[in-house]
């Protein structure tokens, strides 16, 4: 219980990614179908964001789009510089970084996640199977023919 | 394979496991990732500080990707542009006797004149406008609010989909026929490159916004709060052309006909 | 300390995550795993990446499911495992 409490629970955010991470790879490792491999694979993705986005959680911080005020018309009539006492205080917002890393990340990833779709349905139509071990007998199978 | 996945699943999550031990605490303000070493210089706080003077831009994710990491964000637009390219040359290749869509005169087949597609129609029918509406705002608004090219594209794509889920493939081809849609996603590429070109003509760095003010004729801020602006569209019409390029390749299995 | 909301979200994403692995129907697979990438949008949402979980809802919830369903249409639904 004592572990539970100083170890797990501060890191609940970071076990869980590792949990679902290893769903993922074992999804993709060890599941026979190609479009279970490929959900497997999308999990494994959206484990790594998940932890991506837990380093940049502060307490209590805000969204990372501070409050729109006078800065824009400011900034439009020429006053560049802005006054020391006007930085807003990096602790009080979310850190940025990761979120916009994980941003395109995953737009790319589904993107990627057509071409895996796309070329299972390539496989699909040469061997008429989306199962692993059918699809590597009738390689087998060909090639011995051949 | 199981037994063997089984055992490199619990070999690898016990030893990240273990290093989750020495983490920094969960929404920790002072953390390496958040705050740098210390004294030292930390580029999430400059980001955070310092983007209101620098671009004039409240949303400071759109900030980062658009115009400090400008180079990230281009060449993830071509990552995603290629990638609807390699599903043409997938699904396409492998069949090369499929007549060529643009030959074939469109068909009103039957399957429309279904009752059961009037009450799908005429929701679809109502609902579109307003997806593509809220689309482009979440583009126009992108650094003002949560949002975006990529997201603001991939609902305008989506609404593509939607016509064709809800009549049929043709019908969404007559609207955004193929020429167009490859079209539209190169002119995103080069919307974004040439913003970044044009900095360079400017005699200044790749995508370094600031001196497009010349033309402009804006504050070197506001120049970059617009340039990003138009590289945000740039973004969305390369992921809407592509989200749209691999449905309807991967509904109807490259032949683009009578697809889900 | 994280929120008991987080902790809820937490586990019902290990949960979905074995279902959607464990269903023989893959449209049903899909559909879960739709629901997955949902609860990871609220969880992002909730931790203030407003922009990634506006993208996760658009892209993994959305069109990530179409292409799936898009696949699953042209192949088999049933699968061995």
């Amino acid at each position: 219980m004592d572990f539970l409490r100083t170890s797990v629970i501060p890191h609940f955010n970071y076990w869980i990614y590792v949990i679902l991470m290893m769903i993922g790879l074992w999804a993709m490792i060890g599941k026979n179908n190609l479009i279970k491999k490929l959900i497997g694979m999308s999990i494994f993705q959206t484990a790594i964001i998940l932890f991506y986005v837990s380093i940049g959680v502060k307490t209590g911080a805000d969204i990372p789009i501070p409050a729109h005020h006078a800065h824009h018309d400011e900034a439009a009539a020429g006053a560049g510089a802005r006054e020391e006492e006007d930085k807003l205080d990096p602790d009080a917002f979310a850190n940025p970084l990761p979120h916009v890393l994980m941003l395109t990340a995953i737009v790319v990833g589904v993107a990627t996640l057509g071409v895996a779709l796309a070329i299972s349905q390539s496989i699909h139509k040469d061997f008429g199977t989306l199962e692993e071990d059918e699809i590597l007998e009738k390689i087998k199978a060909s090639t011995h023919d051949g | 394979m199981k037994k063997f996945a089984l055992v490199a699943v619990i070999v690898t999550g016990s030893l990240l496991l273990y290093a989750v031990g020495d983490f920094p605490a969960f929404g920790d303000a002072k953390s390496p990732a958040n705050a740098g070493v210390e004294g030292g210089f930390s580029v999430s706080r400059y980001y955070i500080t310092e983007t209101a003077a620098d671009t004039a831009v409240p949303n400071i994710v759109t900030a980062v990707l658009a115009d400090y990491r400008g180079y990230d964000t281009f060449f993830e637009t071509t990552v995603i542009f290629i990638a609807g390219l390699a599903i043409f040359a997938i699904l396409r290749v492998a069949n090369p006797g499929a007549p060529d869509r643009r030959d074939r005169p469109s068909s009103d087949s039957g399957v429309e004149g279904d009752h059961n597609r009037v009450i799908i129609g005429m929701t679809c029918r109502l609902l579109i406008p307003v997806i593509q509406l809220f689309a482009l705002y979440v583009v126009a608004h992108g650094h003002h609010s949560p949002g975006g090219g990529f997201q603001g594209g991939v609902m305008l794509g989506a609404s593509f989909i939607l016509i064709a889920i809800a009549s049929d493939l043709d019908t969404a081809l007559r609207r955004f026929s193929e020429r167009r849609y490859l079209a539209l996603g190169c002119v995103g590429i080069l919307i974004y490159g040439g913003f970044g070109l044009l900095c360079q003509l400017l005699d200044r760095h790749f995508l370094d916004y600031g001196v497009l003010h010349k033309l402009m004729g804006v504050t070197p801020v506001m120049a970059r709060s617009h340039s990003m602006l138009g590289v945000e569209i740039g973004v969305a019409f390369t992921v809407t052309s592509v989200m749209f390029a691999i449905y309807a390749n991967l509904s109807t299995r490259g032949e683009l006909r009578s697809g889900l | 300390m994280i929120p008991a909301f987080d902790i809820l979200i937490l586990v019902f994403l290990v949960i979905t995550a074995v279902i959607a692995l464990k269903v023989r129907d893959l449209l049903s697979a899909t559909m879960i795993f739709g629901i997955y990438s949902f609860l990871m949008c609220l969880l992002w949402a909730e931790m203030g990446a407003v922009d990634v979980a506006f993208t996760e809802a658009a892209v993994g919830a959305g069109v990530s499911a179409v292409f799936l369903i898009a696949t699953i249409y042209n192949t088999r639904r049933r699968s061995s495992d």
